[in-house]
């Protein structure tokens, strides 16, 4: 770098940085200015080929949405140093591979952490309350034909099982607690800092829980990680809150469980083919459901950007990483 | 001793009824027409001493002054806005009702409706069910709850555990009350007006009274603004409706939560086709657990009447 930088420095002298998967528009116009992106989406080149023509002495990629770091493209990265991801669920990146090779990976960090647990807790006060089920009532002119909404249940008092007690999931707790709920968790680890009740497998949570509430990250181990007996064991009038990852829930057998009774209800805003989501469930007024918008807000965006320009600026500065995902 | 003949005004709650049917002497008035009630009254007004009123029919002072052996209102519910306590004072009437045991529901109804209404959580399954996320692609974004002012009107039992759980989101806490509360750190404002202008999320949750009668009006809408959220889980007749089903289709008003309206069960149609509107069909107490609860506190209540015990929650 010239030692009488312009303010405005020449679209040259911005550090590359490949982009794989779109951007949302304001999130790429603000970090242009800083950074000269590589984008693939715009070449009519199959991405392989486009990274083995042009990314050979690419550093740092900035992975948007699910596009997956596999092994095929980290094989024509060879000088790829930083895999800076834009989500909190790291689930499309070989990170075993990342750690082989070397490159360090950062995540959303707490950027989604407060829209999450808040989304979850609204699913939850929806499912027990029927807001969206009696508010399609009301919109369809039952009130006065037909009278009274069907009675819901109480959230104070009900045992809320929580699985991954990491930023979100600790979140979703201390807002519960406001409401008199008793929290109980399921990490891979136990925390010793938090008071809650823990236990070392999901089926034992989910049989000592009213309501299971699922925030860890997916992984080989937590794939299916709600199967059929976690669902047997939150009973009937159980209710399952997925803010993960819809591969995090066996899907086919949750619409089973729905369909004859055995658990009570669910809030889902992640499936496992989205937006493909089980036609069964449109029928059902004892399911929310939502189309991956957990995290989807301003703040959360706003978040976002300065977390990755954070990373990214600190990464061509030689400087730590503000949100380096560790193992 | 002669049964309490009690009369039971609406179809409130199936355990209720039975009950009242096995303890005492049961008259359903909703079983006759609206017309021929009046006449109903007479007929059985040697026998009729209590009457347990709902939301929707309480005990005005045409129905007391038919009464002439009245001793006790039993309200189903703590909003008494139903009960002419003016009446039953000069009568020697005494009223109880359902307070403390609604307090968690209707508080976690208010939470809920914010977030619904701010995360377009109703509109988005919505649009999920008609098949527009395969279609269309995904929503918007909708606004962020945690971290936003929350004004409570109403600083009573269900407006500080409102607070309590809005705290919970790391919301800052604002009210407006008849009186300051000390023991609280919440801020204070002594009008609506400037209630509405410092916050961005505010929830009605005082008792219905003269005074109270249309205090969210078109200016304390204005003053909540463009970006500001109304949750109503106090009475429709709180809100000048008219003026708010106005300022939600001019964008003048960001989103509104509303469990109560000024004519249930009629809720005005302009509201149906917005999306950040969130309308419930006045649900703030209707789970099994605290409909059992208040239930039971009626009867305990009537039992305690009935054989000279203090009565457990009597309104004055």
């Amino acid at each position: 770098m010239s030692d009488e930088s312009p303010p405005a420095e020449q679209p040259q002298q911005r550090p590359e940085v490949l982009l794989l998967g779109p951007l949302v528009p304001f999130l790429d116009a603000a970090l242009s200015n800083k950074f000269r992106f590589l984008k693939p989406c715009e070449s009519s080149l199959p991405l392989l080929d486009f990274l083995a023509a042009h990314a050979v002495s690419v550093r740092v990629l900035l992975c948007s949405g699910p596009s997956p770091v596999d092994g095929d493209v980290l094989a024509r990265l060879p000088a790829l140093e930083l895999v800076v991801a834009s989500s909190a669920g790291v689930d499309h990146i070989d990170l075993a591979a990342c750690r082989r090779l070397g490159i360090s990976v950062t995540n959303a960090g707490s950027a989604f952490t407060d829209d999450a647990a808040d989304y979850a807790v609204g699913l939850l006060i929806d499912i027990l309350h029927h807001i969206s089920a009696s508010d399609r009532y009301v919109r369809r002119g039952l009130w006065p034909l037909k009278g009274d909404y069907p009675l819901g249940s109480k959230l104070g008092g009900k045992r809320v099982g929580i699985v991954g007690l990491g930023s979100i999931g600790s979140a979703i707790a201390k807002r519960l607690e406001a409401f008199g709920c008793p929290i109980l968790y399921h990490s891979r680890t136990r925390k010793p800092s938090v008071s809650y009740k823990y236990f070392g497998n999901v089926r034992d949570l989910a049989a000592e829980s009213d309501i299971l509430i699922i925030s860890c990250a997916l992984t080989a181990e937590t794939f299916h990680i709600i199967d059929k007996q976690v669902m047997l064991a939150v009973g009937k009038r159980g209710i399952i809150i997925n803010v993960g990852r819809g591969a995090l829930i066996d899907e086919k057998e949750l619409v089973k469980c729905l369909m004859q009774g055995e658990i009570g209800g669910a809030g889902l805003d992640v499936f496992e083919n989205e937006p493909v989501v089980p036609e069964e469930l449109f029928h059902m007024d004892n399911v929310v459901l939502s189309s991956h918008k957990a995290i989807a807000t301003p703040e959360s965006f706003r978040n976002l950007f300065d977390l990755v320009s954070a990373n990214l600026e600190a990464f061509f500065s030689n400087q730590p990483m503000v949100s380096l995902i560790s193992e | 001793m002669e049964s309490l003949g009690v009369l039971l005004t609406a179809r409130i709650d199936p355990y209720l009824e039975a009950e009242l049917d096995r303890r005492f002497k049961l008259f359903r008035l909703w079983e006759l027409p609206p017309a021929q009630r009046r006449e109903f009254l007479r007929e059985n007004a040697e026998a009729i001493r209590a009457v347990v009123g709902s939301p929707a029919l309480g005990a005005d002072a045409e129905m007391i002054d038919l009464l002439p052996r009245l001793e006790i209102v039993a309200n189903f519910g703590v909003g008494l806005d139903k009960v002419d306590l003016r009446r039953c004072r000069d009568r020697g009437v005494r009223v109880v009702y359902t307070p403390d045991v609604v307090t968690d529901d209707t508080a976690d109804l208010a939470i809920g409706l914010a977030i619904a209404a701010m995360r377009r959580i109703c509109d988005s399954d919505r649009y999920l069910r008609d098949g527009s996320w395969k279609g269309k692609g995904d929503y918007k974004l909708t606004s962020k709850f945690s971290g936003k002012t929350v004004g409570i009107l109403g600083l009573g039992r269900i407006g500080q555990a409102v607070a309590k759980r809005a705290e919970g989101f790391g919301c800052p806490i604002c009210y407006c009350s008849r009186s300051e509360k000390r023991h609280t750190n919440y801020k204070y404002y002594p009008s609506v007006l400037e209630l509405a202008a410092n916050c961005q999320v505010l929830v009605v949750a005082c008792p219905l009274t003269e005074e109270t009668h249309h205090i969210i009006n078109r200016e304390v809408i204005d003053a909540l603004g463009p970006n500001g959220v109304l949750v109503n889980v106090g009475r429709g007749p709180h809100v000048d409706e008219c003026e708010l089903v106005s300022a939600l289709l001019d964008g003048q008003l960001g989103a509104a939560g509303l469990d109560v309206f000024e004519h249930e069960p009629h809720v005005p149609e302009q509201l149906f086709g917005l999306d950040n509107v969130v309308l419930v069909p006045h649900i703030g107490t209707d789970t099994l657990e605290t409909s059992k609860a208040m239930a039971d506190l009626i009867l305990e209540n009537l039992e305690a009447h009935v054989s000279n015990r203090p009565l457990l929650t009597p309104a004055f």
